[in-house]
């Protein structure tokens, strides 16, 4: 009983990071109907803005208390992580618009390769697996035979907090009502009033900052390395899939039941056919509801 | 105001879609105040001038002023801004927003926000149908209410001057009757109109003036009165 409260918690844990990078993946798809096949590299790059920025600032000033540490590091992240989609969006991504869909997609694949490889080659990276300073002490609690770390609770809670704020601004602020809008007819959009290209940039930055949430997260209970934006990626964008690619709430649904697959599927098969059962999850499916499980097939428009 | 003091001037237009050559040419003008229709046959190059209006398609050539001015290579959405509101043709409702929504969207470049709530309830007057229906999402809306919250999103950006692209369309009789009557209360409560139709007899009954599109070229123009009677117009618009 404790062991399968264990891994349920895991499996949050683990989950709530797929949830948080698989929402950037579905806005894009979302408003563009364009898969970002660099966002997973975006992710990878956001787990090394916090970790320099938290080297620096407890470098710094080390008698920091962890709130503020973890606060700063995490909106640098965010804000650095943004900042970045914004601009591979303005100079990649935009003049192809018009473009073959293909296009668009070789492209996104040669950034994130280029992210990848640039941080191998940039020296204080390099390829070498790292571990973020201690942003916040990690200590165990023992609850009747499950061990809970304060790691695991912020992973999650936070998690949580990222998902609620970003449903509330999506379906309750005007920014979140122009992407639905323009997820359903970008041409008429802009006889709203709507500047579709800022809306667009701004999904780019949303998607991006709750990635580097996302990245934050993840480098405080696990190494990071430049080529860890590739399995991260895939296995987000088979939860988006899952969810329903388009859908917020899809994509968040498709993050835990991912979690759930990683950490459930060593309880019962060899640890090395986790990314067959992921796969074959994703393959049956697309057969029996391509659509995913909350998204709705693509209406026609007239 | 331009120097002859017309709402919106259109000089010399020429639009194409790559090879496609749409607008050759067009003038026109409308005069704050007005309600002017332009009338031709599918294809003839209405929708798109409309279009050219509000930004949506590239010009070739020629002027388009809006008081005093210059629309050309201001982006859609500050044309918006600027008070030019456009009633797309198939009305282009968010079918995925609720009816609210849609309305709210709308008001999305306004800077006199407390003059919202005024408006909301102005449009709720205009058509009750929508107050009983805010909180559906468009989709579910029929062809016409679907029409009424494309016009009520017009009038919610509070502009100057509306276009409105075939509001008749797919429409009975009846509710094309319904429109028409809410346009000229609109009109009269101080809404310039352009009023693209193919539905000739109503679109001249309604307007002031009108002129006629063939194919990218203006071949006619003058009061609806006289256009009304006009033998060559009776004989293609309007059933002999
Ligand atoms: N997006 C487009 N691409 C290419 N050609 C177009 C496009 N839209 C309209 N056209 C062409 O431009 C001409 C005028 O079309 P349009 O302005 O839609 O006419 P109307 O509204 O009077 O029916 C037609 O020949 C039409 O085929
Ligand atoms: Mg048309």
């Amino acid at each position: 009983m404790e062991f399968y409260v264990q891994q349920i918690l895991n499996a949050l844990q683990v989950g709530s990071v797929y949830a948080l990078i698989a929402l950037g993946y579905t806005m894009v798809y979302g408003i563009l109907t364009m898969i970002n096949f660099a966002h997973g590299d975006i992710f990878m790059v956001s787990t090394y803005l916090a970790f320099f920025t938290s080297t620096l600032i407890l470098g710094l000033a080390s008698g920091l208390n962890p709130i503020v540490v973890f606060i700063a590091t995490l909106l640098t992240a965010m804000f650095g992580t943004a900042l970045l989609a914004v601009v591979i969006e303005r100079l990649a991504y935009k003049p192809l618009r018009t473009a073959p869909r293909i296009s668009a997609v070789i492209t996104a694949l040669g950034v994130g390769l280029f992210l990848e490889n640039f941080m191998v080659a940039f020296k204080p990276v390099g390829p070498a697996p790292r571990f973020l300073p201690h942003l916040i002490p990690a200590v165990n609690f023992n609850i009747g035979g499950v061990t809970v770390s304060t790691i695991q609770i912020v992973i999650i809670v936070v998690s949580a907090l990222v998902m609620l704020l970003l449903d509330t601004i999506v379906r309750r602020t005007m920014v979140g009502t122009a992407m639905r809008a323009i997820s359903w007819d970008k041409f008429t959009a802009p006889l709203m009033g709507v500047p579709v290209d800022r809306v667009i940039s701004m999904t780019f930055a949303l998607g991006a900052s709750i990635a580097a949430v996302g990245g934050t997260l993840y480098g405080m209970a696990y190494t990071i390395d430049p080529y860890m934006g590739i399995r991260i990626g895939w296995w987000a964008f088979i939860s988006a899939v899952v969810g329903g690619i388009g859908n917020i709430r899809g994509a968040m649904i498709g993050g835990f039941i991912l979690g759930f697959v990683e950490i459930f599927t060593p309880v019962f098969l060899p640890s090395t056919y986790r990314d067959f059962v992921a796969f074959s999850l994703l393959l049956v499916l697309l057969i029996f509801r391509p659509t995913g499980i909350l998204g709705r097939p693509m209406v026609q428009k007239v | 105001m331009t120097s002859n003091g017309a709402l919106l001037s259109v000089e010399d237009l020429h639009v194409a879609y790559g090879s496609i050559r749409a607008l050759h040419g067009i003038s026109l003008e409308v005069h704050e105040g007005e309600i002017v229709t332009l009338i031709g046959a599918n294809g003839a190059g209405k929708s798109t001038l409309l279009r050219a209006i509000s930004g949506l398609v590239p010009i070739q050539s020629g002027k388009i002023r809006f008081g005093s001015a210059d629309l050309r290579a201001v982006s859609a959405h500050r044309i918006v801004e600027m008070g030019v509101a456009h009633v797309p043709e198939g009305r282009g409702i968010f079918a995925n927003l609720t009816v609210m929504e849609n309305l709210k969207l709308a008001t999305w470049s306004r800077k006199d926000r407390k003059a919202l709530r005024q408006d909301y309830q102005r449009v709720f007057d205009v058509f009750p149908r929508l107050a009983e229906r805010q909180n559906q999402s468009g989709g579910t809306l029929s062809g016409g209410e679907q029409q009424m919250l494309a016009v009520a999103r017009a009038l919610m950006t509070s502009g100057r001057l509306m276009l409105l692209d075939e509001p008749s369309m797919g429409l009975s009789p009846v509710l094309v009757r319904d429109i028409f009557q809410t346009l000229r209360a609109i009109n009269a409560a101080g809404t310039t109109i352009l009023l693209v139709e193919q539905n000739a007899r109503q679109a001249l009954k309604l307007a002031h003036r009108g002129y006629v599109l063939e194919t990218g070229s203006i071949t006619l123009s003058g009061n609806a009165a006289e256009l009304m009677v006009n033998p060559s117009i009776k004989k293609a618009y309007l059933g002999g």
